[in-house]
């Protein structure tokens, strides 16, 4: 068991190590043969449909979302180019009080979730990365079990709601407060902080506590931005918990559940006619009011993604190991 | 980044060989700080493995784990002999084999064709892009499905305006695995090409030098170089996708069940759902989903002894 945890770890760290650029930049090694333009061209076009794939989808919904609703029905559904632009759809998602809610629960969770789940996974990671500490190893082997073994859905379900988790927020947040491959990659970048560093503070009489939050914090920000990524965005989209814990109260549910239960189920629009839950009446297009939602739980990522991202190829990265 | 064995030497590591007591009372802040998240392990993880009882019960929520009454291996007998149940099985099966070859190469040929690019501006640009739709929800990314390939959706109105007819890809069920797959692909190939990425820098570049004087081309250098170079990862996540052969993605079902029906969509994970929660039958679906880890766990232990096989470390070594 104890190789088991080392082979874990290292396919992590091994993921983990920077990424160094192969060459400088527009450089072609001399024994390299000269590029062919078939070659050239195939790789362009690759890469340009590779793109197009991603990007047209979130155009097409980011345009209808801003259109009019004669542009919508000039374009007979979704909107390919702008054709008389409006905020309308915006302002009335925001007058529903439903889509409000929604906002500040998501907003609310993600926050709270991202916290508690950053302090609980700093300070294990960190717990358990000094080496031959007090039972570290046996910490270790009760976290990494739990990747491979778990009660699964129902005895989950089952805990959770006896300790009076139905139709509370907690139970959207405490379950999966803790990603033990997230503890793990932190663990494996906190082992490797200067051992100098935190012995000249060990000397000059700083506890575990002061070394965690002036030393290693501080020395691993990339990291730590991007598992603050990971548990924000888990919280952000989470989706299945809700179902579970929240299925019925309306006025508690997160964004993600509201897209779900407005655009995919198509239920209840604001603004549409027999509208369930919306306070909002206006001749807004349902479609642009739909991917104006859609656009509404893609916000928020958008505005986080950019700064986060650089750290993905600068070499913190790993995520994908988890399958 | 160093790797974090136990072997290596560090100056900050305590001393061994001490009593416990002397040694607990020495790392007491370490282990105070590993508590919160121990405890919510204990909570959420082990106490529901315990839970697994319920499975050998006719489970009643009032009378609690506790005094619900015995029954052996009903639920079980129960399961085998329900046509639903290996519906459920073998759809599960066949979508994760599907998804398999669909998917598997599909990063790692991302992956050597953007290391190919020379511009770092290019590369950079590229990886921004398909990384962002892994942090899209599964509900975001099945609406934008719709939106675009669904029965109202983009490509079905270019179909009628061109008088070509409709083709609603997500009702179909004959084209479902094909349907999930391409989802799987849109949303996670991008983020899948990370861990070959990593293992193609780390390659040593004098290999390349070295074969090209000796006149091996680029494809030779493909073959004699990088492949054997990404071989180690490329078999890591096979053992990953093979161990994880009946999990093929839970919210992606559940959304999609309804509009393509249960004889198509319904997997292991969705069934135990509906059965043991959504009907209140919870000892059924714990049995289920209590068959899914044993058999998952078999398929670990299995693939990785076919990883050691090919002379890979896997996932673990015992």
């Amino acid at each position: 068991m104890t190789d088991t945890l080392t082979v874990v770890e290292r396919a992590i760290a091994d993921t983990s190590k920077p990424v160094v650029p192969r060459r400088r930049r527009g450089h072609r090694p001399a024994w390299e043969e000269p590029p062919t333009v078939a070659g050239e061209t195939a790789k362009g076009i690759t890469l340009g449909v590779v793109l197009l794939v991603v990007l047209v989808p979130l155009w097409i919904i980011v345009i209808t979302s801003l259109s009019t609703q004669g542009a919508v029905n000039r374009a007979g559904g979704l909107v390919l180019w702008p054709d008389g632009l409006t905020l309308e759809a915006y302002r009335v998602m925001l007058q529903d009080t439903t889509v409000r809610t929604a906002l500040l629960v998501s907003l609310g969770i993600t926050a709270v979730g991202t916290v508690v789940s950053m302090a609980v996974s700093v300070m294990c990671a960190y717990g358990l990365s000094r080496s031959r500490s007090f039972a570290h190893r046996f910490l270790l082997i009760l976290l990494i079990v739990t990747m491979f073994v778990n009660g699964g859905l129902i005895p989950t379900f089952l805990v959770v709601t006896g300790l009076g988790g139905y139709g509370q927020w907690w139970a959207l947040i405490l379950p999966s407060a803790v990603s033990v491959f997230n503890i793990l990659i932190l663990r494996s970048f906190y082992s490797s902080t200067s051992a100098d560093l935190i012995e000249a503070a060990r000397i000059d009489g700083a506890g575990d506590w002061r070394i965690l939050w002036s030393i290693v914090l501080p020395t691993s920000r990339a990291v730590t931005a991007v598992m603050a990524l990971f548990y924000g965005v888990s919280y952000w989209n989470s989706f299945f918990n809700v179902m579970l814990y929240l299925p019925t109260d309306s006025e508690k549910w997160p964004l993600q559940y509201v897209l779900y239960t407005y655009v995919n189920r198509g239920n209840g629009m604001p603004g549409s006619v027999n509208s369930g839950f919306g306070t909002a009446v206006s001749q807004t297009a349902p479609l642009s009011l739909q991917m104006a939602v859609v656009v509404l739980t893609l916000v928020p990522l958008l505005i986080v993604y950019p700064f986060v991202q650089k750290h993905f190829r600068t070499g913190v990265l790993t995520g994908a190991i988890k399958g | 980044m160093t790797t974090t064995t136990a072997a290596r030497p560090d100056r900050t590591a305590r001393p061994a060989r001490q009593n416990w007591r002397v040694r607990l009372r020495r790392d007491r802040s370490l282990v105070l700080m590993t508590l919160p998240a121990v405890v919510l392990l204990v909570v959420f993880n082990y106490v529901p493995l315990f839970g697994l009882v319920t499975a050998f019960q006719e489970y009643d929520p009032l009378a609690g784990v506790w005094h619900s009454t015995w029954a052996g291996l009903d639920q079980f007998q129960r399961l085998f002999g329900d046509p639903l149940f290996w519906n459920a099985v073998s759809n599960t099966l066949y979508l994760s084999f599907v998804q398999l070859i669909l998917f598997f190469p599909i990063p790692i040929a991302l992956a050597l064709l953007l290391n190919s690019v020379l511009s770092s501006r290019v590369r950079n640009l590229v990886q921004s892009v398909v990384y962002l739709p892994h942090f899209f929800s599964w509900v975001l990314a099945i609406t934008i499905f719709q939106q675009m390939l669904g029965g109202a959706g983009a490509l079905n109105h270019l179909l009628r305006n061109n008088d070509i007819g409709t083709w609603d890809v997500m009702t179909n069920p004959d084209t479902f695995a094909l349907l999930v797959s391409s989802q799987v692909i849109w949303k996670e190939a991008g983020w899948g090409i990370i861990v070959f990425l990593a293992a193609l820098a780390a390659i040593n570049t004098d290999l390349y030098e070295a074969a090209a004087a000796d006149g091996a081309g680029r494809w030779r250098r493909l073959w004699h170089i990088t492949l054997p170079g990404l071989r180690g990862v490329i078999v890591l996540m096979l053992v990953l996708r093979l161990g994880n052969a009946l999990t093929v993605g839970f919210e992606q079902f559940l959304i999609q069940r309804d509009a393509v029906g249960f004889d198509t969509a319904d997997v292991l994970d969705t069934f135990s759902f509906y059965y043991g929660i959504a009907t209140g039958d919870y000892s059924y679906g714990a049995a289920a989903g209590l068959f899914k880890s044993v058999i998952s766990l078999l398929l670990i232990w299995g693939a990785n002894k076919l990883a050691h096989a090919f002379g890979e470390d896997g996932l673990y070594r015992t």
